[in-house]
């Protein structure tokens, strides 16, 4: 896939992997973590040590106690054939869009239904939980996505092309993860159009008028 | 190598255990918790060795055996991850029918049993007391999976015993941070808002446990 095509930079952060492993992560954010592992083997690695803590955890947790007949319960179930690992949905190799995403979009680059979103980007926003967001962002070479703030935490994944912002350059690949301390302007790259899988678990604060009472019709 | 599918049986662990440690020795001499813990790792071999009899024995004698140690401790995950005693018993239960169920998918050269039952029981954690779809990396393409080098299944299951014992002898302050972010549904601020730390406290801490959890595998 992507692993061979460009050295990835910029990489999960140790509360995401932490979160990701534990289970605690909003929908949104599991589905850009997933996607960064499927391009990103140093993150698949450290995933495999942050499950591993979680086992121990968990080993030494308080046991509690079952339920009496729990052994035969479970017995039966699995005689009953209830639980049966089912193949998952199909998958395409070497799509811009890895593995998990592909599960969450319904087509391929061309064919999806982008909204426009104002200076020439468009979205699509995926469907997972509320407790955070997460679209697909299509930025055209060398445009920029309005100067923006966050009140929460964004992650940022380029899938194709590239962009730049004031902290750096980010290649397909690369996660940027912003806080609210981050207030960015992303360019994208001459050459080739820049698609990203960004999730937020906050609005985004635009700093121009219009900007943000586009947002307000827009959803971001 | 492990060229027969049941080539490791229980009691080869024993010897399968010197022999390593005999090879071994020098890499983890006279450091503390480094040193090689040949007990714990006999345990997960022993894990091991029920798994693979569940694989191809369909043999619920071993199946018995893990269920009693393992389904008690996910049943206690799934509580403290704020599922009523009720609804964690049903998914404990799950959980261990899905070992069965997908014993053939085990590697012991890539994860101990504990690190495999745990991710299980947070995917179901994840379905049931979330609700939430839950997307999965890609698996990896490089061809068909060689059976696990039985040397490299010893390493990874003693590597993972070393942490258990890493974990065991962290600070309490700090094993209880790492705890609360892996049980609860509590996020970082929410630890911060309960316990009076500062988040950057509480990150750091984490952080300073996980360091401490790492050097302790080196």
């Amino acid at each position: 896939m992507m692993n061979d095509m460009k050295q990835i930079k910029h990489h999960l952060t140790e509360p995401l992997l932490m979160g990701y492993a534990a289970g605690t992560l909003p929908e949104a954010f599991n589905l850009v973590v997933a996607t960064h592992i499927s391009m990103c083997d140093d993150c698949r690695a450290a995933l495999v040590e942050y499950e591993a803590v979680g086992g121990e955890v968990m080993l030494d947790a308080e046991p509690v106690d079952i339920a009496e007949d729990a052994l035969a319960a479970t017995l039966a179930m699995i005689e009953a054939g209830t639980g049966a690992p089912t193949t998952g949905p199909v998958r395409t190799k070497n799509s811009v869009f890895p593995g998990p995403l592909q599960d969450y979009v319904n087509g391929d680059i061309d064919s999806l239904k982008w909204r426009k979103v104002g200076g020439g980007v468009s979205q699509l926003v995926l469907n997972t939980s509320k407790d955070a967001s997460v679209r697909l962002l299509r930025i055209p070479a060398g445009t920029a996505v309005p100067d923006h703030g966050h009140r929460g935490t964004e992650l940022t994944l380029v899938l194709q092309g590239a962009f730049t912002d004031e902290e750096d350059r980010f290649g397909a690949g690369d996660v940027e993860v912003a806080n609210e301390d981050l207030h960015h302007t992303p360019v994208a790259e001459d050459g080739m159009d820049c698609i990203c899988l960004a999730a937020t678990d906050a609005p985004l604060r635009f700093n121009g008028l219009v900007p943000r009472i586009a947002q307000r019709f827009i959803g971001i | 190598m492990l060229t027969e599918p049941n080539a490791l049986t229980k009691a080869d662990v024993p010897h399968v255990i010197a022999g390593y440690d005999d090879g071994h020795t020098k890499r983890v001499r006279g450091t503390g918790i480094k040193q090689l813990n040949t007990e714990a790792t006999a345990k997960r071999m022993a894990w091991v060795v029920q798994v693979n009899a569940v694989r191809d024995d369909k043999d619920r004698k071993a199946f018995a055996e893990l269920f009693g140690y393992f389904a008690p401790r996910v049943k206690s995950f799934l509580m403290k991850s704020g599922a009523s005693p009720d609804l964690a018993e049903e998914c404990t239960q799950e959980v261990m029918a899905t070992l069965w169920n997908k014993a053939h998918m085990f590697d012991p050269a890539k994860a101990s049993v504990s690190t495999w039952i745990f991710t299980i029981a947070r995917n179901r954690k994840i379905d049931i007391l979330r609700k939430q779809r839950r997307p999965e990396p890609e698996d990896l393409t490089w061809g068909p999976e060689a059976e696990p080098d039985q040397a490299d299944a010893i390493g990874l299951q003693q590597e993972t015993a070393q942490l258990g014992q890493a974990l065991a002898t962290l600070p309490a302050e700090q094993r209880q941070l790492i705890e609360r972010a892996y049980f609860g549904e509590l996020s970082h601020s929410q630890i911060a808002a309960e316990t009076g730390l500062p988040l950057g406290t509480i990150k750091s801490r984490i952080r300073l446990a996980l360091d401490r959890l790492r050097h302790a595998m080196k």
